[in-house]
């Protein structure tokens, strides 16, 4: 009986241990993938990412003299700070930081907050997976 | 091999309740002054979510009312889009709402959103130069950390800053 309730408590802290990683952790690969589907259905031509016109998107100044940039700096393998609350943040390249791109909700989140900040509107797939081509080229 | 659970489950027993004690170092009192310096309670959605963009402001400097306001405000938070998923956000609020502070700095007419805005803010800063708040290091005085070297942490106490040159 004690030992059951033992092999509970591990299971439980086993369990808690499990979910303070995320729940549903993906490779950033994958998360292209998801995306390319995406872009698949929003155009029936589409003709895949471009990593060149990702950056282009990234450090091109869109609506409000704001660009990917602006947080995120022009060297994504770097630790930057916000542009408006100075607070750090951590590189977002996957190279540098091997957190970003693998919790798909976050990504979503994310992208939904920070293209409504720079361009007033959502982002493309096409936009999305092709700054994500251009963020999984670069190098530590 | 019940020796080896016994151990192990010592082990995870101990685990919790590092996390409980640590949760109470950091309540303890500055006696400098009788504000708020530390943040004792804490929500792991809040921490994140709140801490993303800035520091996670200590929902004891805001009435409940502004708290209110600033959470069906999320997708237009001071300019930016900080919106969340339902869930998270009701989570968020609940701790908000049980954490926040009395009528003290509670603003009848329309509740204040800004933190630096309240009477509380003003006067535990007055001593701050206006040459320190134009320095870009400190930039905006939403930048807790720009001086207060353990705001993310929560602590706030008045031996824990220092102001940038």
């Amino acid at each position: 009986m004690f030992h059951k309730f033992q092999m509970s408590v591990l299971a439980l802290a086993a369990a808690a241990g499990l979910m303070s990683q995320s729940a549903w952790a993906i490779t950033p690969g994958e998360m292209l993938a998801t995306i390319k589907d995406e872009a698949k259905v929003a155009a029936p031509a589409f003709q895949g990412f471009s990593a060149a016109r990702g950056e282009n998107f990234f450090k091109q100044k869109h609506a409000n003299e704001l660009s990917c940039a602006s947080c995120h700096s022009d060297n994504p393998a770097t630790s930057c700070k916000h542009a408006k609350t100075s607070k750090v943040i951590r590189p977002l390249a996957p190279a540098a930081n091997a957190e970003r791109f693998t919790d798909a909700t976050k990504v979503e989140k994310w992208f939904k907050r920070n293209c409504n900040d720079v361009l007033e509107r959502v982002c493309t797939p096409q936009e999305k997976g092709d700054v994500l081509a251009y963020l999984l080229t670069i190098k530590k | 091999m019940a020796f080896n659970y016994r151990n192990l489950f010592h082990f995870f027993v101990a685990l919790l309740l590092l996390g409980g004690i640590s949760s109470v170092a950091h309540a303890e009192h500055d006696d400098d002054d009788d504000e708020v310096q530390v943040v004792a309670a804490t929500n792991a959605k809040w921490k994140t979510e709140c801490g993303a963009c800035h520091v996670a402001f200590p929902p004891r400097l805001l009435p409940a009312a502004s708290w209110r306001e600033m959470m069906s405000g999320l997708d237009k938070h001071f300019g930016t889009d900080a919106s969340l998923d339902a869930a998270t956000a009701r989570e968020i609020g609940a701790f908000l709402d049980k954490q926040s502070g009395g009528g003290k700095h509670a603003s009848p007419a329309k509740p204040l959103l800004r933190i630096t805005e309240t009477g509380w803010f003003k006067r535990e800063h007055d001593e701050v130069s206006a040459q320190t708040w134009k320095n870009p290091k400190v930039k905006t005085p939403s930048n807790c950390a720009a001086c207060h070297l353990q705001a993310e942490r929560g602590n706030y106490s008045e031996h824990n800053i220092r102001i940038p040159k």
